[in-house]
């Protein structure tokens, strides 16, 4: 990336003043970069080897305790429920996720009257905070007479009894997978969108005349046109999955049973919650380097596939 | 914006193909638009469920029709749920907090940001590759793995004379660590190498300051881009639940999402109540949306299309 191959004449000074302009328009987002991402980063992987407290207790000094926060993590029962839950939740939530946006896409992307209308409401959850989000489902899933259950009741003619979606530890995360993907999924329609409108028309064009049909050129023009495009939705969904807290901090704080506690919500319950910062800054390096790891993992498939 | 199914579904059929192929056009059009709109229904029930039951102001007419269609008939429309929002919590109060917090975070992230994305694109100084090289990994660092030892960390900063230890509660711990953000800086470093020099170094030859340049060439040709960053800034800090839930302490400074949480936690619970509460979050921002439609599709869209 060359960045000046003018033809301003350039004197020693004005290289000088340069330097220091550029360092001026940079100095604001580095230091605030540095003392509220990196610092803290760097406290994180410190605090790992300590029993640091958030309110240090002033007859107890905080001491260096080497591994011990990474070997308790090993018999933390509900970290281990919280890694699978986060695991669960990207392996059912991702593919269902991207195939709906895509699919929601490809609908508001035909040449049909009001598909605005259509994206718009589509589109209306994800300016919706998920603290909102969360108490209506909360409502919705009311045990008993809730909406849902109702719902389920009728159109199955009473075959259905209503359960207590959010109490049964079978199925209260898959509740909280519902409410998750019906507010984020039109953030990824409108992705997919932009990427199905860069595909050029003549290779459609190209497809008709050569007899394929609709399905056949779904298959053939707009999977690879959109390869790109599906591999980030994928990237980017991942992570955020792995992030999961806001629904289940309103809705269920990891209950029943630990079968909704998540990475984030035990960093914050231990961290937070019963101050054991140590502890919690461990979680947080592991978190770390298992979302850094699959982005590389991600990242090194994408380069693949670039090259094919 | 549909560009191309003009082609898929072979226009102008009636006359080439026979009337067996317009019934099934005619079939599939129907189809096509029963599945959008039960789509719609799918995406618009909670919201509209949520509306309806704030307008019934009698708890017991909430309960009784919340399992049946009757939850979506406002049968008799009555604002007391939202005096009762206005009596109980100082809902006007987290709204306020909710919009300084967001708008500063976003008003000085587009000036900080920009600032040295400008910089990393047009100025070539010692260390930019470096910087440059960091801004880009600091990317993948989520905020969850260092909210922790920040919490820590703000809570022995100076106070400012606030009379309470550290930042905690108070606007400038919601602000502060939000303003640089490093993914809106790979945004518009994007965009501005994307510029064309020509006007900038007619300006240098003239003479002007890269301050100068950077705020009457650069802003003006940069609206896109700072609007995305706007939005995306706007989206991802308005329902910012974790950090506050850390750092405040009481209503002075609580945002809308956890004084959502926090009426929402309060028994016994007002579900004509929470509802009122809840719309009264969405509805704004909903009507923001409406007005910048256009824009937030944009801003969206123009995320995803790099890969």
């Amino acid at each position: 990336m060359s960045v000046q191959n003018t033809v301003v004449p350039r004197s020693g000074n004005w290289r000088k003043g340069e330097e220091r302009t550029a360092w001026l328009l940079a100095t604001p987002a580095i230091l605030l970069l540095g003392s509220f991402l990196i610092v803290p980063f760097l406290m994180a992987v410190y605090f790992s080897f300590t029993d640091q407290r958030l309110v240090p207790n002033p007859n107890l000094e905080t001491q260096f305790i080497g591994f011990r926060n990474y070997q308790r993590m090993l018999d933390d029962d509900t970290l281990k429920h919280a890694l699978l839950n986060n695991f669960t939740f990207v392996i059912v939530v991702v593919p269902i996720q991207t195939g709906l946006a895509l699919a929601l896409a490809l609908l508001v992307n035909q040449k049909l009257r009001a598909m605005n209308l259509f994206r718009t409401i589509y589109f209306t959850p994800v300016v919706t905070i998920m603290a909102v989000v969360a108490v209506i489902w909360y409502f919705l899933y009311n045990p008993g007479s809730g909406l849902i259950n109702s719902f389920l009741q009728s159109i199955t003619f009473g075959l259905f009894k209503p359960v207590d979606w959010l109490g049964d530890k079978n199925l209260a995360l898959p509740s909280i997978m519902v409410l998750s993907i019906w507010q984020g999924v039109g953030f990824q329609m409108l992705i997919f969108l932009a990427g199905l409108q860069e595909i050029p028309d003549s290779l459609y064009e190209a497809a008709d005349i050569d007899g394929a049909s609709r399905w056949q050129q779904f298959r053939n023009v707009t999977i690879p046109g959109l390869r790109n495009t599906i591999l980030f939705v994928v990237i980017s969904t991942t992570i955020l999955a792995f992030r999961l807290f806001d629904q289940i901090w309103v809705m269920t704080k990891g209950a029943p049973e630990d079968s909704t506690a998540t990475m984030v919500l035990h960093i914050v319950q231990q961290g937070f919650s019963q101050q054991k910062v140590g502890y919690a800054s461990a979680i947080s390096v592991f978190f770390f380097l298992l979302v850094l790891t699959i982005s590389i993992l991600q990242r090194v498939f994408i380069k693949e596939e670039r090259h094919v | 914006m549909a560009v191309r199914t003009e082609q898929l579904a072979p226009a102008a059929a009636g006359t080439v193909h026979g009337t067996g192929y317009q019934l099934r056009r005619l079939i599939f059009r129907l189809l096509d638009y029963g599945l959008m709109i039960l789509l719609a229904i799918f995406f618009l029930f909670p919201l509209i469920f949520m509306l309806v039951s704030s307008l019934k102001g009698d708890e017991g007419q909430v309960l009784r029709d919340m399992s049946s269609l009757q939850a979506f008939v406002p049968s008799s429309i009555s604002f007391q749920n939202y005096q009762d929002v206005f009596k109980n919590v100082p809902f006007g109060r987290n709204m306020l907090n909710s919009v300084i917090v967001t708008g500063g975070i976003v008003a000085l992230g587009l000036l900080v940001n920009s600032m040295i994305a400008y910089s990393l694109a047009r100025i070539n100084f010692r260390g930019r590759s470096i910087v440059l090289a960091v801004v880009v990994s600091l990317i993948i660092i989520p905020f969850q793995a260092v909210a922790v030892p920040l919490l820590l960390l703000v809570n022995s900063l100076p106070s400012f004379g606030l009379g309470k230890p550290g930042w905690i509660d108070s606007y400038h711990v919601q602000i502060i660590p939000f303003v640089a953000d490093a993914f809106s800086i790979f945004l518009f470093y994007q965009f501005f190498i994307a510029i064309p020099k020509d006007l900038e170094e007619a300006a240098l030859v003239d003479g002007a300051g890269r301050f100068r340049i950077y705020w009457s060439i650069i802003i003006p040709l940069s609206k896109p881009v700072f609007a995305t960053v706007a939005i995306l800034q706007f989206l991802s800090r308005w329902g910012e639940l974790l950090w506050p839930v850390m750092v405040t302490r009481g209503d002075s400074y609580r945002p809308l999402p956890v004084a959502m949480q926090t009426f929402f936690g309060q028994q016994p619970r007002q579900w004509g109540d929470i509802m009122a509460f809840a719309a009264m979050v969405t509805i704004p921002v909903l009507v923001i949306f409406l007005i910048f439609q256009r824009w937030f599709v944009q801003s969206v869209t123009s995320t995803g299309v790099k890969g």
